[in-house]
């Protein structure tokens, strides 16, 4: 076999080997169980939660934890704003990097909090090595946030009946600092031995082998790395993000940054599954969301190793697959399988630029963000799951001739109410913003690279990938200016929290809820049949919404090159 | 009243539903229902497209193509509003023959004055006699009689009905074979449930259920993205240089919302009443019948429901030294004023005449609760017939032993689930009489059936538990509560539903109205008391005990009808995009014909095929709709796959086939 499929192929396995006993792992931190870094941390935490006068223990109604998710990321998100607009007066700046403008501090800070990493600036120049801790704590935390939010959730299916959701600091200081920090840690590491830099000297000046000068940038970037994955947020250190050769340097970091995105996401949906003891039902929504994951990258590896055929036509040799934005020691193969890796979770890093991907594999990219629920980011990609869950629990409910209910709890007007508006939200932003994008293009399409079709892409992805958390960028358009900051900012901030209220908030209402016992008569959600109805209502909700707009983008592109 | 095999489209109601398809345009009735008020919009906008077209405009294509597209979604409309009409029209039918039976009755009063029954009200008090047509539903406050139910039930078998006790109320619209009753009428005019049932039918008092609420939330959520999906469409096309017609936009618009169930989902829910009185179940609510579906535990009295009528005397066992004759002769005078039919049923089995003994002076003793037995005193002898405790406390006070056989056989019976009667003749046991239950042929099926849908059946029976226990497990209910007071329902009621299941039961006593209305599901018998019909939220026309059954049926078959046919309606959106899609671009994006999969003649006619498709799959739906999906219970998840089968993959396929066959013969006019 192909070396290259081979390599994704013992990649994507690694993967899945680790997720089942990290997932066991998260579901026993969750739980409150003994770990073995608590000898370190509980001291710690322990002063910190007296300092701020919080008492882990106390549990929250679903109400109280929302208050203080958005309590906490609003400082994170004020204390961001405020070093980036002045890191030039602040301390750790060796290469002398400006203050960041308003509207790109603003857009910077809120993509970090939300876990996007939208970057309409290159590290190199851009932030200060201060702001780049910031930066990277920020990549801890929002991936922390969504986490805890995702264990709110657990609970409420755990419990028959109850209102107390856990704490909401307890699960965010547990997910940062005994999830989150350990893999990163030994992730980091390892990277350092395959020569990623970690230094805070600033530019190094090197002479060429032809005795040119020229100065390079590094940076503490073994640490911020790991955290970039790991916690699926995939802000880079540097502008050209993972096809950097100090972010990326081998074909074994590529392997393990795809492993450390990969990891969690998968981890916490057998978490849930061994928290709340159904692990069957873990396997459904795992299985669902691989078959999801399969069907939209098999295609892209098909393609991209295939090659252009326009480049084809002019002659030049395309055995090594679509190589036009792609960094020859990764390959086509391995590109392919990133940019959807890197789409379905809300990771965002790339590895190529996904604007030079084939017609059909940019569509594939834009899907994994369109349904954001194939794994999809730490902690989110289970609660956009459970939107589809919800949906899929009430129309299957109604086939079988019952009230619908998932595990035990009725589903009714209030919860689909909620429901609705979270999947409403997402086809609502991307569509909205890129209507606007181009019904006022001195604002928007102007600024694109590529005009017609491919153009149209690049608006819909941007949008798109802000609403999806994603962050990775079609590119090829000038991103940094006031429209694109403000209006992805606005994007990005209310495609993060909806999706996080809204489903902790069905869990909420569900766990006050009856608990119904099972009975013949009732509709099972962990089976081969429900999990074939979760992906047609993902499919069509998906295709519902954004057909017309993939058919004047990718779809019209696809057509036309043939 | 009976017969069920009414065609579903009468010629006259067939003419009501017409008219009042048209009548339901105003836009305060479409209000109502988001998803089709939306399309009136649409139908309304294009009504302007069509005076501008006439007016001049030329960007808009030919006036008869946006003619054509106006009359299409008018018709859309107009089927949407004909589903409704046509179920209200069957279900008001179908009440107006059950209340044509009880109207213009003359009704005597008491003070012997003839007044029409319409002028009765609550409160008045009127006589029937023998040959009368009982004018009002009423409640019997003095005397007996034999009645005739059948305009009602069907039934034709007369049954007793008396003052006091359960079995006092008449329907009005029935017959009085015999005697002379007082009747109290206990409802005003107008409000009797029949009356409240119409107008749910009607419409004028019909509230969303919870399941529809929550169902036409989802609708709207989906009209909603489609709505952002066209208007967006328009800046899109723009920027690509595709100019898109309104016709296009609206027609778009219209095949993406949910129509085919928006459309039909009012006349689902009507009809799932409609279905119900057909079943001569009276609901008081539209949500009493889809609770009906999610029902968990099933409460049934064994007498009538589980076993026929009453227990019947099977054997004579005679204990040591007492001839099997002598045992006969003793059980059958005892029985002699015995009105019960256990006391009958042993004369039954004697084969003797009681009058045949001569006997002087005889003295009967009715049965009471202290005693609990029951006999007759002659000259010197006394014989009773009871309960094996109260007859063997009798014996042993009078210093008289109780015998081993015979204790043997009282348990050897109970363990049979027999009832032991044990006979004495002056304080010494002569033997003791087996009594037992006839379980109704094919009553097993049926509990089969529920425990296939996942239903508990309880079993509520007086006797005590080691008989109970028996006819159970012959029954094949899966728990039972013996020796029941009223009580005891009402704690089993309440036990189950803080476990979270959902209760239904079925009574006619004024003991049993508490119970009934703390059950989720509580349906009454026509022949039971006022509080009990009050108290319930059924009234069953044809008191019968399994009518439960059907009812949960129908309350699974309401809601299923409305899940099959949603997914049928989203699942449609596949093929209407592969219609209209190239369509729309076709013309400024060429390659985009790559996408014309169905290869429609041209945009035009695949637009107007997708609408006219979208159009007629609605009155083609409506016997399904009134008839409802059919329920197998073959467990959740298989059911789940066949309708996912029929409805999802047959929504997907079905237009394909439709919409290229409409255009083959669209494309012959254009």
């Amino acid at each position: 076999m192909n070396t290259e499929i081979l390599g994704i192929i013992l990649m994507f396995t690694a993967t899945l080997v680790a997720a089942i006993p990290i997932g066991k792992y998260i579901a026993k931190v969750y739980a409150g169980q003994k770990t073995f870094l608590d000898p370190v941390f509980n001291p710690l935490e322990k002063v910190f939660f007296k300092i701020s006068r919080i008492d882990p223990a106390k549990g929250m109604n679903w109400k109280e934890h929302m208050v203080a998710l958005l309590t906490i990321n609003v400082v994170w998100f004020l204390l961001g704003m405020l070093i980036l607009m002045c890191q030039q007066w602040l301390p750790m700046n060796p290469d002398h990097n400006p203050n960041m403008s308003p509207d790109l501090a603003f857009n910077t800070t809120i993509s970090f909090v939300v876990n996007c990493n939208l970057q309409h600036y290159s590290g190199e120049s851009g932030v200060s090595y201060l702001g780049q801790i910031w930066l990277m704590f920020l990549q801890f935390v929002s991936a922390g946030t969504g986490m805890a939010a995702a264990a709110a959730v657990f609970v409420a299916f755990r419990e028959k009946t109850t209102t107390q959701l856990g704490n909401f600091y307890d699960f965010l200081i547990k997910s940062c600092t005994r999830i989150l920090l350990p893999i990163s840690v030994i992730l980091a590491i390892f990277f350092v031995f395959q020569g990623m830099p970690m230094t805070f000297e600033g530019k190094q000046t090197l002479t060429s082998l032809q005795g040119d000068t020229m100065t390079v940038s590094t940076g503490p970037v073994a640490a911020f790395v790991p955290i970039k994955h790991v916690g699926t947020n995939g802000g880079g250190f540097f502008g050209a993000n993972g096809a950097h050769p100090f972010e990326n340097p081998t074909y074994l970091t590529n392997m393990l940054e795809m492993w450390g995105q990969f990891v969690l996401p998968m981890a916490m949906v057998f978490a849930f599954g061994y928290f709340i003891r159904r692990k069957k039902l873990a396997v459904m929504i795992y299985t669902v969301m691989t078959i999801g994951f399969l069907l939209l990258v098999i295609p892209n590896i098909y393609m991209e190793m295939k090659g252009n055929p326009a480049i084809a036509a002019m002659g030049i040799d395309n055995s090594l697959g679509a190589m036009e934005g792609k960094e020859a020691r990764v390959g086509a193969a391995a590109s392919g399988f990133w940019s959807i890796v890197t789409t379905v979770i809300s990771t965002g890093s790339i590895n190529s630029m996904h604007d030079s991907s084939m017609p059909l594999s940019g569509m594939n990219e834009l899907l994994a963000m369109m349904v954001n629920a194939f794994y999809g980011g730490d902690g989110v990609g289970i609660l956009n799951f459970l939107i589809f869950i919800i949906l899929a629990v009430f129309i299957s409910g109604l086939m079988v001739g019952r009230t619908p209910e998932f595990l035990g709890k009725k589903i009714e007007a209030r919860e689909m109410k909620i429901a609705m508006i979270i999947a409403l939200l997402h086809p609502f932003l991307i569509l909205v913003g890129t209507g606007l994008a181009t019904a006022f293009p001195a604002q928007g399409a102007s600024t694109l690279n590529n005009p017609g079709f491919h153009g149209f892409s690049e608006i819909l992805y941007e949008y798109t990938s802000s609403s999806a958390n994603n962050g990775s960028g079609f590119e090829g358009l000038g991103d940094n200016n006031l429209w694109w900051n403000i209006s992805t900012g606005f994007v990005l901030i209310l495609g993060r929290f909806l999706p996080i209220i809204g489903p902790v908030a069905i869990a909420g209402l569900l766990a006050g809820k009856k608990y119904i016992p099972e009975s013949n008569g009732t509709l099972k959600t962990d089976t081969g049949t429900f999990a074939l109805v979760i992906f047609a209502v993902i499919v069509i909700v998906a295709a519902l919404s954004f057909f017309p707009s993939l058919a004047l983008g990718p779809i019209a592109e696809y057509f036309s090159m043939r | 009243m009976k017969p069920n095999s009414q065609s579903l489209f009468q010629k006259e109601l067939m003419q009501t539903a017409l008219k009042d398809s048209f009548l339901k345009l105003s836009p305060k009735k479409m209000f109502r229902n988001p998803v089709m008020f939306t399309v009136w919009i649409g139908t309304l906008v294009m009504f302007f497209v069509c005076l501008w077209t006439l007016a001049g405009a030329k960007a808009q294509g030919s006036f008869g193509y946006n003619l054509f597209v106006f009359v299409v979604l008018l018709l859309t409309l107009l089927f949407a509003n004909f589903a409704e009409a046509i179920a209200e029209a069957r279900g008001k039918a179908q009440a107006d023959s059950l209340r044509k039976t009880r109207e213009e009755t003359p009704a005597k009063l008491q003070n012997g004055q003839t007044i029409s029954s319409a002028q009765l009200k609550k409160e008045d008090v009127f006589i029937c006699e023998a040959g009368d047509i009982i004018p009002s539903d009423g409640e019997i406050i003095e005397g007996l009689a034999t009645i005739d139910e059948s305009a009602i039930t069907g039934e034709s078998a007369p049954v007793i009905r008396e003052a006091g006790g359960d079995k006092s109320s008449v329907t009005g619209g029935t017959k009085v074979l015999s005697d002379k009753i007082l009747v109290k009428v206990t409802t005003e005019p107008g409000e009797s449930f029949l009356d409240k049932m119409i107008a749910l039918v009607e419409g004028a008092s019909r509230q969303k259920t919870p399941n529809e609420i929550a169902l036409t939330i989802l609708l709207a959520g989906f009209t909603l993205v489609f709505i952002i999906v066209t208007v967006t469409l328009k800046p899109f096309a723009d920027y690509a240089n595709a100019p898109i017609t309104i016709a296009a936009f609206i027609s778009l618009f219209v095949c993406l919302i949910p129509t085919t169930i928006g459309g039909l989902l009012s006349a689902i829910g009507i009809a799932g009443m409609d279905r119900a009185l057909r079943a001569n179940v009276i609901t008081k609510s539209g949500k009493a019948v889809e609770t009906a579906g999610d029902i968990d535990v099933l409460l049934l009295d064994k007498t009538g429901t589980i076993t026929i009528g009453n227990r019947k005397a099977t054997h004579f066992y005679a204990a040591e030294g007492v001839g099997q004759e002598q045992l006969i002769k003793a059980a059958t005078l005892s029985s002699m004023s015995d009105d019960t039919p256990e006391g009958k049923s042993i004369i039954e089995l004697a084969s003797l005449n009681p009058l045949s003994f001569a006997i002087k002076e005889p003295r009967f003793v009715k049965f009471s609760a202290e005693t609990r037995s029951s006999g007759i005193d002659f000259g010197e002898t006394r014989i009773r017939k009871g309960a094996t405790d109260a007859i063997k406390n009798m014996v042993e006070k009078a210093g008289n032993p109780f015998p081993e056989e015979i204790a043997a056989q009282v348990r050897n019976i109970s363990n049979n689930g027999g009832t032991p009667l044990v006979v004495s003749e002056n304080e010494r046991v002569l033997g003791v009489i087996e009594l037992q239950d006839i379980i109704k042929p094919g009553i097993q099926e049926r509990f089969e059936r529920l425990r296939k849908m996942g239903i508990k059946t309880v079993m509520v029976t007086g006797d005590n538990p080691l008989t109970a226990k028996f006819i159970a497990e012959k029954a094949g209910v899966d728990d039972f509560i013996a020796e029941a007071k009223p009580e005891d329902k009402m704690n089993y009621i309440k036990k189950e539903q803080a476990a979270g299941r959902l209760v239904a039961m079925m009574g006619d006593g004024t003991n049993d109205a508490p119970a009934l209305a703390q059950a989720d599901v509580g349906v009454a018998m026509n022949s039971g008391t006022q509080a009990a019909k009050e108290a319930g939220n059924m009234v069953d026309l044809d008191n019968d005990p399994t009518k439960l059954i059907e009812v949960v049926e129908i309350g699974k078959q309401l809601l299923m009808t409305r899940g099959t046919l949603t997914t049928f309606s989203i699942a449609n959106d596949v093929a209407k995009y592969f219609a209209i899609i190239p369509a729309l671009f076709i013309t400024a994006i060429p390659a985009l014909q790559g996408l014309n999969i169905m290869h429609l003649h041209s945009p035009e006619s695949a637009i107007l095929s997708a609408v006219i498709f979208n159009a007629i799959i609605i009155p083609m739906l409506i016997p399904l709709a009134l008839r409802g999906v059919a329920y197998k219970p073959i467990g959740a998840s298989a059911l789940l796959r066949r309708n996912l089968f029929i409805y999802g993959l047959g929504g997907i396929i079905v237009p394909f086939i439709g919409i290229k066959a409409i255009d083959m013969l669209v494309s012959l006019f254009m």
